[in-house]
């Protein structure tokens, strides 16, 4: 079972070798037994995940399965989740059930998915490592001295311990991407107002995007084809056709041209993942594929820039929490002032705060000139760059992280360092764009390596194409922590 | 030392849409606390706002309305503070796109007209309301009125006194009303003032350093707090002091302002584009399309009173208060052909029964075709003027329709000559003293046997005629 691709695992369903229940209730053994060393889940419920595959049996009994119905999922704790606590990996929030469903957990819920549980995460989705969550960080199944990757680091660790056949992620700066590569997973942030961000807890709305993580490429087009589509209750949603993201796996990849981007190759990129990356290119070109260099040139400013933005929206979208409504608050204080400074600073974890403070720093009077909107324009120049350099190629293609996992506690006092593992994922949040990362290797200390691919706007039947018939070329996808087979 | 009053009016008021400016929950005002509050309106993690097309077509009206400048791209601004009132800590408004640049409203104040010139107008979503009393010690939040849409209208400091800043709010109240944007209900927080004041030694351009009054919802409290404010700063500048720039509150009970934040309290909203709305873009459709459905507006309508009805240019200002209003006296003066007639009406008699009973235009217990059959039955020698009081009255009562009452209360003006000079040969023969003091030379004689003759026809008889009859039985 824990060898199943999401497509077999539904064919055995509809065929009756397994009930949605049973799949199920094996998952949860598994989470049961290595969950509490790699603490990829902050929420487990086996009686509402087994009521959910209950509903997914009646619906395949009756006729009425969908593609994926009866397969079940584990979402990010960034998802609110009707009756189901969602914290998003904070103290801010962890005494907070939702009251609803945000819509991808409802498109998941139509298509007859149980929830296997809400997966753990750096607070509000701010870190690259998982280190940040309140309630402890995750291991990487591949060596569980190393973390897993961030923000969607629960995620990813589940997939790649085959703890769920699935999970959701979210992409601010790199969130789905570098934990899929550090973890050995595929992964992919969709081109932005693809997939609906209605329920799902802001941290930079401009920049957020949910994505599927899974084994292959196959997987995450079957999860795309649930995920997509327009939603009126999210203004910055896509109104277009509904695709199926996997029409184009199949094609071959002759005349295909790949970008490389120069930048992507420069200073700070580990040989070892260069290395995997020039053979995974060499794997293409044997399937028929061309590279053309391209310049990426003003992706060097995308980490300031990052760093600019997406704190200056975090500022704002994080003022909700305020201990009035909702959420911690602090136990005692004097008056209303007191309450909020409390609640806050107890509340919010350091990562958190120190971005809140960059946050209303860079919008502050006589400041918001010199920061905000001179990294709004130099976003812009990053998305022009993009725009040429698909004129000359079909998909841009790099690596997804300098190196590969690191140590636990390891980055964690040098915040720039930490910042600097997303150099290579943060563009594309910057420009819109779809990227997605898939195993490509692994290092000499047996940990695993990520190729990242960019393609242009909706192109993601593309990506997953490439994706795909690279897949089909080699097994890195298909590898599992030896220990936890 | 004279001094001149400078004033800039910013108005709040709330879009009459059914539902909020970024989520579906109604905008009823009055419901139990906290029922109208979707989770959009609370905030809860997760949610987004979706833009209300109604309140833009509300803004676009108003642009038009007043001859201002519609922004073909307006973006909505995050505003950022915490109450706890304010659930998402910041507000969203426009700073930098407002919908609606420019503009002007024109004004009479003792029979001089003006024009306030507009800023601009944006559009922005109300906070809740926190309740000080009532628990014990604690504040209560109701969220039913968090994210009603408001469209803040903001003037230029052109109103020199606190007439003109009543006069140029009352036609503003006027306007968003007349073109239903705004329910006008100041009582229910519907239409909201906040003026800007300040002072300057008569003849200076600088403007002095300015007070903002928030929250008057009355033209009465408007007016007494732009007065005592003035006072206030012209004693303080003549007793040797400055003005410091602040945000006062008008005490209606006590009569004063009083200081509510200091330019140094003031906030750093940390402004900037709200990244969960995409701006919005007019086109020439849309605003052709909300064009169509405005209506006529009150200065339009002023101008075609006068040339149409031949009112005065004053008369043609207090018509138009309303739409309500100027709807009725049309009505009634198509009814009856006879516009000034109407329009003495309508000011005269119909507004005071309607004052003095508390009632409003639209609950007018007479209809505006009653009143212009009234007025034709007058012209066409039916009914006296005085008569017509007494019909007026039985319109009001709910007596029926006006002939009907006339017949049923005998009311019918005397025409037939023979009947009242019976009347009249009676009050000769009963007054011979009367007519010898007329034939001495005193006029007085002869308006008592006016008078007489009236009153023995009940009133019913036509006081020209009986004039006339006299004067020919007395030569």
């Amino acid at each position: 079972m824990s060898e199943a691709s999401l497509s077999a695992l539904a064919a055995q369903l509809a065929s009756k070798q397994i009930s949605s229940r049973e799949l199920a209730q094996q998952y949860l053994g598994r989470i049961a037994a290595l969950n509490p060393s790699i603490n990829a889940f902050i929420t487990v419920d086996a009686e509402k995940t087994l009521r959910e595959a209950a509903a997914a049996d009646a619906l395949i009994a009756a006729g009425q399965a969908g593609p994926l119905t009866g397969v079940p999922i584990a979402h990010k704790d960034i998802f609110c989740t009707d009756g189901w606590l969602t914290t998003c990996g904070s103290k801010m929030l962890s005494n907070f059930v939702a009251p609803y469903d945000a819509h991808v957990i409802q498109r998941f819920k139509a298509a007859g998915m149980p929830s296997l549980g809400k997966t753990n995460m750096d607070e509000f989705a701010m870190g690259s490592s998982n280190e940040t969550s309140h309630f402890g960080a995750v291991k990487n199944p591949w060596n569980p001295s190393y973390v897993p990757g961030g923000s969607s680091g629960g995620a990813a660790a589940c997939v790649a311990a085959r703890m769920a056949p699935a999970a959701t992620g979210t992409d601010t700066g790199g969130s789905i991407r570098q934990p899929a590569a550090l973890c050995g997973i595929t992964g992919l942030k969709p081109t932005y107002g693809l997939v609906s961000r209605y329920g799902m807890i802001a941290f930079a709305s401009s920049l957020d995007q949910a994505g599927p993580m899974a084994p292959s490429a196959e997987d995450c087009a079957l999860l795309l084809n649930v995920m997509t589509g327009f939603d009126p209750s999210d203004s910055t949603s896509l109104e277009r056709e509904k695709e199926d993201y996997t029409r184009d796996l199949d094609k071959p990849l002759n005349g295909l041209r790949v970008g490389l981007p120069r930048e992507f190759f420069a200073e700070g990129l580990n040989s070892e993942v260069a290395a995997a990356v020039e053979a995974a290119v060499n794997e293409l070109k044997k399937l028929g594929a061309t590279t053309v260099e391209i310049s990426l040139a003003n992706s060097q400013l995308a980490i300031p820039v990052y760093y600019v933005l997406a704190p200056a929206e975090a500022s704002s979208n994080l003022s909700r929490f305020d201990g009035v409504r909702y959420g911690y608050r602090a136990p005692e204080y004097g008056n209303l002032d007191d309450m909020y400074g409390k609640t806050r600073a107890q509340g919010f974890g350091a990562e958190v705060k120190r971005r809140i403070m960059i946050g209303a720093y860079v919008l502050s009077h006589g400041y918001y000139d010199a920061y905000y909107l001179q990294a709004q324009k130099i976003r812009r120049l990053i998305a022009d760059d993009f725009s040429a350099a698909f004129k000359a190629c079909d998909v841009i293609l790099g690596p997804t992280a300098p190196g590969t996992a690191f140590k636990l506690g390891e980055k964690s006092d040098d915040p720039v360092e930490m910042y600097l593992n997303d150099l290579y994922t943060i563009p594309a949040n910057l420009a819109g764009l779809p990227g997605m990362s898939l195993p490509c290797g692994f290092d000499a200390k047996g940990l695993p390596i990520g190729l990242q691919l960019v393609g242009n706007y909706f192109s993601e039947a593309k990506m997953l194409n490439v994706a795909h018939q690279y897949q089909r070329a080699t097994d890195w996808h298909s590898r599992q922590p030896e220990g936890l087979k | 030392m004279k001094w001149e009053t400078v004033i800039g009016l910013e108005v709040h008021t709330q879009l009459a849409t059914r539902s909020k400016i970024f989520s579906g929950s109604s905008t009823a005002f009055g419901a139990a606390p906290n029922t109208q509050a979707s989770a959009v309106d609370i905030a809860l993690p997760g949610v987004l706002p979706v833009l209300n097309k109604g309140a833009v077509e509300c803004a676009i009206k108003f642009g038009l309305a007043i001859g201002a400048t519609l922004n073909r791209v307006n973006v909505f601004d995050r505003k950022n503070y915490f109450y706890p009132d304010l659930p998402k800590g910041y507000q969203i408004s426009q700073l930098a796109k407002p919908i609606v640049e420019g503009g002007a409203l024109k004004i009479i104040v003792d029979g001089e007209e003006k024009t306030v010139h507009l800023t601009r107008a944006h559009l922005e979503e109300d906070a809740g309301k926190s309740l000080h009393e009532d628990f014990h010690g604690m504040t209560g939040i109701d969220l039913n009125r968090a994210g009603t849409p408001l469209l803040e209208i903001v003037s230029e400091p052109e109103m020199r006194s606190s007439a003109e800043a009543v006069a140029y709010a009352r036609a503003l109240h006027t306007l968003v009303t007349w073109i239903g944007i705004c329910d006008g209900n100041m009582q229910e927080g519907s239409f909201r003032v906040d003026a800007n004041v300040s002072v300057r030694p008569l003849g200076q351009q600088e403007f002095g350093t300015r007070r903002e009054i928030k929250n008057l919802n009355s033209f009465r409290f408007l007016q007494q707090a732009i007065d005592y404010e003035v006072r206030w700063q012209i004693e303080t500048l003549e007793d040797g002091g400055r003005i410091e720039q602040a945000t006062v509150l008008f005490d209606p009970d006590r009569g004063e302002t009083r200081m509510m934040r200091s330019k140094e309290e003031a906030h750093d909203y940390r402004y900037f584009p709200d990244p969960d709305l995409l701006p919005v873009r007019l086109d020439e459709d849309w605003i052709g399309a909300v064009h169509a459905t405005l209506p006529e507006l009150p200065a339009a309508m002023q101008a075609r009173f006068q040339s149409e009805y031949g009112v005065s240019a004053y008369d043609a200002s207090v018509l138009t208060g309303s739409r309500a209003l100027a709807d009725y006296f049309e009505s009634a003066a198509r009814a009856c052909g006879q516009g000034k007639l109407a329009a003495n009406w309508v000011m005269g008699e119909l507004s005071a029964a309607l004052n003095k009973a508390e009632l409003d235009i639209a609950q007018s217990p007479v209809s505006a075709a009653q009143l212009g059959t009234l007025i034709a039955r007058i012209q066409d020698g039916t009914l006296s003027g005085k008569l017509a009081k007494q019909v007026f009255e039985g319109l009001w009562e709910g007596a029926g329709e006006v002939d009907a009452i006339i017949e049923a209360r005998g009311l019918k003006q005397m025409s037939d000559s023979g009947e009242l000079e019976k009347i009249i040969d009676e009050v000769l023969a009963a007054n011979p003293k009367s007519i010898e003091e007329f034939r001495a030379g005193k006029d007085k004689a002869f308006n008592a046997l006016v008078g007489q003759v009236m009153k023995a026809s009940r009133g019913k008889a036509n006081p020209a005629q009986v004039n006339e009859l006299l004067k020919t039985k007395l030569q």
